[in-house]
């Protein structure tokens, strides 16, 4: 009875079974949360492939003056401070800043912009060093078989798919994890530009345990399907 | 004879480190082109240059009778080519891909496509492996599929790196035989690298000597393996007995050299009129003895083995001649017939014909 009682009683776990109920029976808000998170950044990780990959590609094709710094600079970049980002990317949209014209910030465009702004750099560096697992007579024999500069690109970048695909998920998967960037652009405005990791962040302070739990059982979800994806491709 | 690739001059640098200098090469229209020399010397780095892979430092080359000036050009004359490196590279996708991966660059229709991949697997004896993955083959299958991915494209200078230089005896075989069939039936010239000598000298109908960045010898086969042009070639080509002596007399048809007190009679000699000279003899020219033989002219020396060395069907004797050693070739057969052992007292005899005579300064390195 006692245990029972203390169960009952605890915050914590009354948290999570109700956090449980809220995903299975699809409660709208966090439904609404999820969605937008997901769009954001898989929208986000999408448009810094299209630039990471080929800018992967060009700085491994291309030698070039200060490549190595170039590289160097690309891995700092890794670990750079999301907060950071988030107060560049402000200032740029903000309306004074140079792009504040756009009318970007606090929108779930401007989101987009800083987490891509924010990937860029992982994506294009892990594109440069899955590259360069690639043989030097493998590249001479791309050449010798007639391939011309853009066809050589593509070849390498199918050669080198699986591990270029890795580097996609982790920069997702930094994306929709990251809290500094969406917080300090979207401003976490209630139906408008919250997701889960301001969500979370906000109901938290509030005491809000029950959605934030639920919300970060989502999040670990999408991150172990991450996961789960990495691993089976680096199986390959 | 047409030239279908003409190096003139041609030199490459990597940073400070030069690694070609001052090549002169011509490649003839149907032959084929052996380049031997020791690992190191270059080799690979002279057949991207003239695959157009990399350009050289200074120098010029022409392929096809054109000078491949810009990329666009380059790229063209590549198209006409084909290279097969050492290492077997195939990409990571069907056997059906990597063969086919030529052709789509030279964008030809999918159904030729299919057609010239099917017939170019089936020559290499890889059909059975169409849709397999390539990197689950082994090493030989491999270095098939990367073979069959260079002819499927017809091309008129075929250039190989060590092309057999990782695999197993039979693989060997197999692409050899290839080789040979594709220069024989089809008229197409082969430039080849290796660094295997039998393999050279089994294939090629000329063959060039590289060693440490240069060009050292070129001509047929007999001739390179026969009379070489320096130390440094001698002993490459496998001439373990190199010594070091004076011209004594030079007869009309014998010239006599005197090496450490002894007296070398040769027939072949290469003279510049200085009397110092390098003495060359093949151990396999080299006979042993029991018995001191019959007979005139002819250089006999008697001596003592110092050392028996079993190679395979082959042995190796080590024998002090009082002043000089010799290294004797001989078939193991032969020498357990002759009951040869170490301390023995033995005669080493060749004929003056075998012995190959250069002006010393010549074999300086």
């Amino acid at each position: 009875m006692l245990l029972q009682s203390g169960i009952e009683d605890n915050e914590i776990i009354q948290g999570f079974i109700e956090a449980i109920r809220l995903i299975i029976t699809l409660d709208p808000t966090v439904v609404e949360i999820t969605i937008r998170s997901l769009t954001v950044s898989l929208t986000a990780t999408f448009f810094a492939s299209l630039i990471a990959l080929p800018l992967g590609a060009l700085i491994y094709f291309k030698d070039f003056r200060g490549k190595r710094g170039v590289i160097n600079t690309l891995q700092t970049l890794y670990a750079m401070p999301t907060v950071i980002v988030g107060l560049v990317a402000f200032l740029l949209l903000s309306r004074n800043g140079p792009f504040g014209f756009l009318g970007l910030l606090f929108t779930p465009q401007g989101m987009i912009v800083a987490q891509t702004l924010l990937i860029i750099p992982l994506i294009t560096g892990l594109t440069v060093a899955a590259m360069s697992n690639i043989e030097r007579e493998m590249r001479y024999t791309i050449i010798s078989m007639g391939a011309s500069t853009l066809q050589s690109i593509w070849t390498v970048l199918r050669e080198v798919r699986f591990a270029i695909f890795t580097a996609v998920l982790i920069g997702f998967g930094r994306a929709i994890a990251e809290v500094g960037t969406v917080l300090l652009v979207g401003g976490n405005i209630r139906g408008y530009t919250r997701v889960l990791t301001t969500a979370i962040s906000l109901n938290t302070s509030m005491g809000n345990f029950t959605l934030s739990i639920a919300l970060g059982i989502i999040l670990l979800g999408v991150a172990l399907l991450v996961n789960v994806a990495l691993n089976l491709v680096q199986q390959r | 004879m047409t030239n279908l690739i003409t190096a003139r001059g041609v030199s490459k640098a990597y940073g400070d480190l030069q690694v070609l200098e001052g090549i002169d090469l011509d490649v003839r229209e149907g032959e084929i082109l052996g380049i031997i020399g020791p690992s190191g010397s270059g080799k690979s780095t002279l057949l991207r240059l003239l695959d157009l892979i990399e350009p050289p430092t200074s120098g010029d080359i022409t392929v096809l009778g054109e000078n491949a000036r810009d990329e666009g050009r380059s790229l063209k004359l590549r198209r006409r080519m084909g290279m097969l490196f050492q290492k077997p590279i195939v990409f990571n996708t069907s056997v059906y891909q990597n063969v086919a991966l030529g052709l789509q660059y030279r964008r030809l229709d999918r159904r030729e496509t299919e057609r010239r991949v099917r017939d170019a697997l089936k020559a290499v004896g890889l059909s059975q492996y169409i849709t397999s993955q390539a990197r689950d083959l082994s090493g030989g299958e491999q270095q098939r599929v990367a073979l069959s991915r260079v002819l499927i494209t017809q091309p008129e200078v075929l250039l190989l790196d060590e092309p057999t230089a990782n695999l197993d005896p039979t693989s060997t075989a197999t692409i050899e035989r290839i080789v040979r069939a594709m220069n024989q039936e089809h008229g197409m010239t082969v430039v080849m690298n290796t660094h295997d000598l039998l393999q050279g000298q089994r294939l090629s109908n000329r063959v060039a000597v590289m060693i440490e960045g240069r060009i050292a010898q070129v001509g047929p086969p007999r001739e390179v393996f026969q009379s070489p042009r320096s130390r440094a070639i001698a002993s490459f080509v496998g001439i373990e007995n190199i010594l070091r002596g004076r011209i004594l007399s030079r007869g009309d048809d014998l010239t006599e050299v005197e090496v450490n007190g002894h007296t070398i009679l040769s027939k072949r000699v290469v003279t510049d009129g200085t009397d110092d000279v390098d003495v060359l003899i093949r151990g396999e020219d080299i006979d042993l003895l029991r018995e001191e033989p019959a007979g005139h002219p002819r250089d006999v020396f008697p001596g003592t083995i110092t050392s028996i060395e079993s190679n395979g069907p082959y042995v190796g004797m080590m024998v002090d001649c009082g002043g000089f050693s010799l290294m004797v070739r001989m078939t193991a057969r032969l020498e357990a017939e002759r009951e040869f052992d170490t301390d023995m007292t033995a005669f080493v005899a060749f004929r003056p014909r075998v012995v190959h005579v250069l002006p010393a300064k010549m074999l300086e390195p």
